[in-house]
């Protein structure tokens, strides 16, 4: 029911601890029928090393790309994917639904 | 995330203590609000519901678009008693999220034959009990039908503050039980604690059924408001 992120959130804090740029990325909200439920999250460390997941495998490759931005410039931002995003030819979800992801720097 | 928060919130994670992160989504400033500090919060209606549903989600407060993101811990459900019902009880928790464990001294009953999967505890109750850290995210049934083996279980689960207590006994077995349980020290409210007879009335007949009687009413318990939850029961 409830066991979800169970590494994810110590993987960042270790992560972080041993000296890696980390990004957090949280589906914050949903559309249709989208794969992954708000809440879930993905951890990215400046290696492309991640874990979790925020749809399934349908958006992670862009995610990791954004958050390695955001572990740049430390600033946050919003993601958005569906069909009816202009990526969604390359990185749109294949369900139907529309996700938001919020990514954020840790540390 | 800041990492002063990130530890605070794997330390409550750790605890199973639920707590709730809240998000800024336009310019990303957090909060970390623990169980503990639900009450005194002006957001502490929404945080109520978020964590009761358990999901996470968006709400709007002081012209703010803010994410609240729910961390609860895994529910267990602790069963006394390897009888027939915890057969069919322990699978169906177990689709429903639940860490299920089962607990029965008597060594022909917690068989990993009858219960395939599911971990046993073949130990009296004073001895299986303490360490699985029982506590206020823990279902808690007693199904032997025996007063030396159920006693004490619910005993334990009362300590614990145990979110669900069930026990298994037409009323009147319940009655004596109650009079058994104040003698070794519980209290009335503890005693109230305990749905008895076990489960929604559901006119549940097989052993299946029960357990999706049991199921049933420990949702509810779980997800429901305090006032649709006593009409509920």
């Amino acid at each position: 029911m409830l066991d979800r992120d169970e590494d994810i959130l110590k993987a960042a804090e270790d992560w972080q601890k041993a000296g890696r740029g980390v990004a957090l990325a949280t589906v914050v909200e949903t559309w249709g029928s989208a794969p992954r439920p708000a809440g879930s999250s993905l951890v990215i460390n400046d290696e492309g090393t991640f874990l979790g997941s925020v749809s399934g495998g349908c958006v992670e490759g862009a995610v990791v790309t954004e958050a390695m931005d955001v572990i740049q410039s430390g600033k946050p931002r919003m993601l958005e994917f569906g069909v009816a995003d202009e990526t969604a030819w390359n990185v749109g979800l294949s369900c139907g639904g529309t996700i938001r992801v919020f990514v954020e720097k840790v540390g | 995330m800041k990492l002063a928060i990130l530890h605070e919130l794997n330390a409550e994670r750790a605890a199973r203590r639920p707590a709730i992160l809240v998000t800024d989504t336009e310019n990303g400033e957090q909060r970390l609000v623990k169980s503990a500090d639900f009450a005194k919060d002006p957001l502490r209606a929404e945080l109520d519901k978020q964590l009761r549903m358990g999901k996470s989600g968006n709400v709007e407060a002081g012209g703010k678009k803010l994410f609240l993101n729910v961390y609860a811990p895994t529910a267990k459900l602790v069963i006394v008693g390897a009888v027939h019902i915890s057969q069919a009880l322990a699978p169906l928790a177990r689709s429903l999220g639940y860490d299920v464990t089962v607990v029965d001294p008597r060594t022909a009953f917690a068989s990993p034959e009858r219960f395939p999967d599911i971990p046993l505890v073949a130990e009296w109750p004073d001895t299986a009990l303490p360490p699985l850290n029982v506590d206020a995210y823990t279902a808690f049934v007693a199904v032997t039908h025996d007063p030396k083996i159920d006693d004490p279980a619910l005993l334990h689960a009362f300590e614990r503050n145990c979110f669900y207590i069930g026990a298994l006994g037409s009323r009147k077995t319940h009655a004596k039980r109650g009079d058994r349980l104040r003698a070794q020290g519980a209290k009335d409210t503890d005693i109230a604690r305990i749905h008895a007879p076990i489960g929604l009335a559901i006119g549940a007949v097989s052993p299946s059924e029960i357990a999706v009687s049991i199921m049933a009413e420990i949702t509810a318990v779980l997800r429901l408001p305090p006032k649709e939850k006593e009409e509920a029961a």
